[in-house]
C-alpha cells in the first residue's frame, strides 16, 4: 500500500464530496433541522391533552371537581353537558378523552355512598389514554384526599408509603435531553451508511469502479479512499450537532468531547462497512438506496432504543438489536452527554460496534474481486 | 394526450422497475419484513424493568413492599445491592432503570401510623420509560396505603379513616386493552408505503437525467404532461399494491382489528400515494443526480415523518409545528388510517382529512409539470 496513491484518491474523492451539494446536505443542514425538531418539536412529554368533561348537573362539588381538571397543566378541557356532545368527537380524534361527572354525583357524595366517575379514553393512541386515564385517576383521588382534609378527618396523615423521586442525570425530565443525543445516531447512520452506498454504488454503475481498478492502486486503497472521507465529514458532523445541542438547545455535555468522537469514530466503522458492503452487492444506486433505508435507517430509527425502549420489545426482537451498531451508539451518546464519561459502559459498547463493523467489512472483502466478473 | 403513447411511457417504467430481479426484492421484501418486525418493536409500554433495591430496613413492611414491587407485571427482576456505590453502578452502566432505596425506619414508621418515605432513582436517560413506571410504583404504593390504612383501622378498633370515597369506572374505547401494535401497524403502513412510492419516485427523472435517457425522451413526440403522468402512474400503482399488501399483512397476520369502510380506506391510500408521488417527482425534477435526488428527498422526509404524529402526538408540539405539519400528507393520512382500523371512521371524517392529501397532490404535481415543461424549453 503506498501512501502517495491514497493519499491522491482520499484528495479526489474529498473534492467530489465538497463539490456535491447533496453531501453537504445530509451532513449539516439535515442534522440542524433534525437536532431543532427532537429539542422542540418531537417530545414525548405531553401536553394539551384535549379531554371533555361531561358535568351532568350543577352541584357545587360536581363543579368544584370539574374545576379542578381544568386547572391541571396537562389538560385542556371542554366543558359540555351531555354524554352525547362529546362521543363522535373522540371518534374524530377531537378529544382524547372524556370524564363524565354524573347526575347523582353531588347526592351521592351528601349521603355517604360512593358516587361513580366514569374515565373514557381514545384508546387508538394507548400512550395518550394510559395517561389520561392516569392522571385524571389522580385528579379525583387528590380532590377526594383535599374534600376529607376540609371535613376534618384528617386522612391525609396516618400510615402511607410516599415515594420520592429523582430523576438522575435529567432532573427536569426533558425527553430533548435524551432525543438530541440519539438523534445524533440517526445523522450518523445517514452519513455513513446511505451516503456511502449510495456513492460507491454510482461508481459501480457508472462504471467508473472499473477504471479504477485498472489503475495501479490496490483495492484496499481504492475502498479506503472513498471511506476515509466520509469518515472525515462524520466526525466533523459529530462536532457540528455536539455544538448545537450544547450551545443552541440547552442539552449539556456532561463527559468529554474525546469521548464523544471517539465513539463516533467506532460507530462510523459499521455505518461505512455496511454502505460499503450494501454498495458491493447492490451495484446500482436504486436497489442500494432502498436497502440503505430499510436496512440502516429504519432499524437505527426504530430498533435503536433512541425512540422505543429495547426492553419493552419482545425477546426475539430484542435479540436482534445486538447485531444493530445503532443500539450501542445511542447508549453511548445518552451516557456521554446526560452522565459523564463512563468508560465502564462505553468502551464494551465501542467494542461491540468495532466488532459488527469488521464483520462487515470481512464480508465485503470476500465480496469484491478486483476483476471485471460480476 | 395521446393514450398509446403514454401507455408504452407506463409500461417502460414498469418494467424498468420489475425487471431486475434485485430491484423487484428490494420493493416487495424489505417492506413486509419492517411491516413485521417494526410493528412488534415499536412500543411505548414500559416491560422487562430492572430495580435495584437498597433496603436498609429489612423490616416485615418493606419485605412487603418489595414483593409486591417484584411481583408487578412491569418488573423483571429485583437486583439488591449493598450500598450506594453499587447502586450508582447500576443505574450509570445502565443495567437498572430504577432503584428504590428504603430508610432503615421504614417498617417502624407505618407500623407507629407516620408516613415513610422511600427514594426511588431513575434513570434520566429514559426518562419517558421512567415517568410511566414511576406511575406503576405509585399505585402499588397507592394500594398498599389503602391496605394498611384499613388494617390499622382495624386493629386499633377504630372504623377504617372516612372521608369520601369514589369508584372511578375507566374504560378505553376501540382498543380496551391498550395493545401498542394496534397503534404502531396503521401508522407502520402508511410510512412504509411513503418510503416506498417515494425511494421510487425521486429516483425516476433523476435516474434518466443521469444516465442520458431523459434526453432521449426529450428529443421524441412525448409531452410535458405524459411524461409527468408516464412516471406518476407507475409509481402510484407500485405504492398502491404494496400499501394493500401491507394492510392485508397488518389485518391477518398481525391481527389489527378493521372497523371502517376498506373502499374509503382504498380511495385515501390512492390519494396520500398521489401526494407523495407528486413530492416525489418535484423534487426529482430540479435534481441533477440520483444521489442529490435521493438524499434531497430523504433530508424532507425525516422531518417530516417525525412531525406527522407518527410515535409523538401532534398536539405535544408548538402551535406553529402543528401549523407546518398540516403540509405533511402523512399527517393527514395517519389520522385517516387509525380512525377506519380502531374508530370505525365515518365519511365525514375521512373526507375532512382527504382533501388536504388532494390539494397536496395538486399542487405537487401541478409543480413538477411546470418545472419539467421548463427544462424542456
Amino acid at each position: 500500500m503506498r501512501a502517495r496513491r491514497l493519499l491522491a484518491l482520499v484528495a479526489k474523492e474529498s473534492v467530489q464530496v465538497v463539490r456535491d451539494p447533496s453531501a453537504i446536505l445530509i451532513a449539516f443542514v439535515l442534522p440542524t433541522i433534525l437536532l431543532f425538531l427532537f429539542a422542540y418539536a418531537v417530545s414525548l412529554d405531553i401536553r394539551n391533552v384535549r379531554l371533555g368533561v361531561v358535568l351532568e348537573n350543577d352541584g357545587p362539588a360536581a363543579r368544584d371537581l370539574a374545576a379542578d381538571f381544568a386547572a391541571t397543566r396537562y389538560f385542556e378541557v371542554l366543558p359540555v353537558r351531555h354524554r352525547r356532545e362529546v362521543g363522535d368527537m373522540v371518534v374524530s380524534g377531537l378529544l382524547r378523552g372524556v370524564v363524565v361527572i354524573p347526575q347523582d354525583f353531588d347526592r351521592r357524595l351528601a349521603t355517604g355512598s360512593r358516587p361513580a366517575i366514569q374515565i373514557l379514553t381514545d384508546g387508538s393512541q394507548p400512550n395518550t389514554a394510559s395517561f389520561v386515564s392516569g392522571y385524571a385517576e389522580g385528579v379525583v383521588a387528590s380532590w377526594l384526599d383535599r374534600r376529607s382534609g376540609l371535613a376534618g378527618t384528617g386522612a391525609a396523615s396516618g400510615p402511607a408509603v410516599v415515594l420520592e423521586p429523582r430523576f438522575w442525570f435529567n432532573p427536569e425530565v426533558e425527553s430533548r435531553r435524551f432525543l438530541v443525543p440519539g438523534s445524533i445516531a440517526i445523522i450518523m447512520t445517514t452519513i455513513g451508511t446511505l451516503l456511502t452506498a449510495l456513492v460507491v454504488s454510482r461508481e459501480w454503475e457508472r462504471g467508473t469502479m472499473e477504471a479504477l481498478f485498472s489503475t495501479p492502486a490496490g483495492i484496499v486503497e481504492i475502498l479506503l479512499g472513498k471511506l476515509l472521507p466520509y469518515f472525515a465529514l462524520g466526525l466533523l458532523a459529530t462536532l457540528g450537532c455536539g455544538l448545537l445541542a450544547t450551545t443552541v438547545f440547552d442539552v449539556p455535555l456532561r463527559g468529554s468531547w474525546g469521548a464523544l468522537l471517539a465513539l463516533s469514530a467506532s460507530f462510523l466503522i459499521p455505518a461505512l462497512g455496511q454502505g460499503l458492503l450494501i454498495s458491493a452487492l447492490a451495484r446500482n444506486q436504486f436497489v442500494a438506496a432502498q436497502v440503505a433505508v430499510f436496512s440502516g435507517f429504519l432499524p437505527a430509527f426504530l430498533l435503536s432504543g433512541f425512540l422505543f425502549e429495547i426492553d419493552s420489545m419482545p425477546p426475539v426482537i430484542r435479540a436482534v438489536t445486538y447485531v444493530i451498531p445503532a443500539r450501542y451508539f445511542v447508549t453511548g451518546l445518552q451516557t456521554v452527554f446526560a452522565a459523564g464519561d463512563v468508560w465502564s459502559l462505553l468502551v464494551p459498547s465501542m467494542l461491540a460496534m468495532l466488532a459488527i463493523g469488521s464483520v462487515f467489512f470481512a464480508i465485503t472483502a470476500r465480496k469484491t474481486r478486483k476483476s471485471l466478473d460480476r | 394526450m395521446n393514450l398509446p403513447r403514454l401507455s408504452a411511457l407506463i409500461v417502460k417504467e414498469l418494467l424498468s422497475y420489475l425487471r431486475d430481479p434485485k430491484s423487484r426484492i428490494t420493493l416487495i421484501g424489505p417492506p413486509i419484513m419492517q411491516l413485521l418486525v417494526f410493528s412488534f418493536a415499536a412500543t411505548l409500554e414500559v416491560k422487562n424493568v430492572d430495580v435495584a433495591l437498597l433496603d436498609h430496613d429489612h423490616g416485615a413492611l418493606s419485605e412487603e413492599l418489595v414483593a409486591h414491587v417484584r411481583t408487578s407485571s412491569f418488573v423483571r427482576e429485583i437486583l439488591p445491592v449493598n450500598g450506594p456505590d453499587e447502586l450508582r453502578e447500576l443505574i450509570d452502566t445502565g443495567q437498572v432503570l430504577m432503584a428504590i432505596e428504603l430508610p432503615d425506619d421504614f417498617s417502624r414508621n407505618l407500623t407507629a401510623g407516620r408516613p415513610a418515605r422511600a427514594q426511588v432513582i431513575i434513570d434520566g436517560r429514559h426518562a419517558n420509560a421512567g415517568q410511566i413506571a414511576l406511575r406503576y410504583l405509585n399505585s402499588i404504593a397507592g394500594r398498599m396505603n389503602q391496605d394498611l390504612r384499613f388494617e390499622l383501622g382495624t386493629i386499633r378498633g377504630a372504623p377504617p379513616s372516612g372521608g369520601p370515597v369514589a369508584e372511578i369506572e375507566v374504560r378505553h374505547w376501540f382498543n380496551p386493552n391498550l395493545v401498542y401494535r394496534w397503534f404502531i401497524v396503521p401508522g407502520l403502513v402508511g410510512i412504509l408505503a411513503m418510503l416506498l412510492s417515494l425511494l421510487v419516485t425521486s429516483l425516476s427523472i433523476a435516474r434518466e437525467r443521469e444516465l442520458g435517457t431523459f434526453d432521449q425522451l426529450l428529443v421524441s413526440p412525448v409531452t410535458p404532461l405524459e411524461i409527468i403522468v408516464g412516471k406518476t402512474l407507475p409509481a402510484l400503482i407500485i405504492g398502491t399494491v404494496m400499501g394493500n399488501v401491507m394492510i392485508a399483512a397488518g389485518v391477518f397476520a398481525l391481527r389489527v382489528p378493521f372497523t371502517g369502510s376498506l373502499w374509503m380506506l382504498e380511495l385515501s391510500l390512492m390519494l396520500f400515494i398521489l401526494s407523495v408521488v407528486g413530492i416525489g417527482l418535484t423534487l426529482s425534477s430540479v435534481c441533477k443526480t440520483q444521489q442529490q435526488a435521493i438524499l434531497g428527498v430523504f433530508s424532507i422526509m425525516v422531518p417530516v415523518i417525525l412531525i406527522s404524529g407518527f410515535a409523538t402526538p401532534v398536539e405535544n408540539m408548538p402551535a406553529w409545528l402543528q401549523v407546518v405539519a398540516q403540509a405533511s400528507p402523512l399527517k393527514h393520512f395517519l389520522i385517516i388510517v387509525h380512525g377506519i382500523f380502531l374508530r370505525s371512521a365515518p365519511g365525514s371524517d375521512v373526507i375532512s382529512n382527504a382533501w388536504p392529501l388532494a390539494v397536496i397532490a395538486l399542487v405537487t404535481l401541478t409543480l413538477a409539470n411546470l418545472i419539467v415543461r421548463r427544462r424542456l424549453q
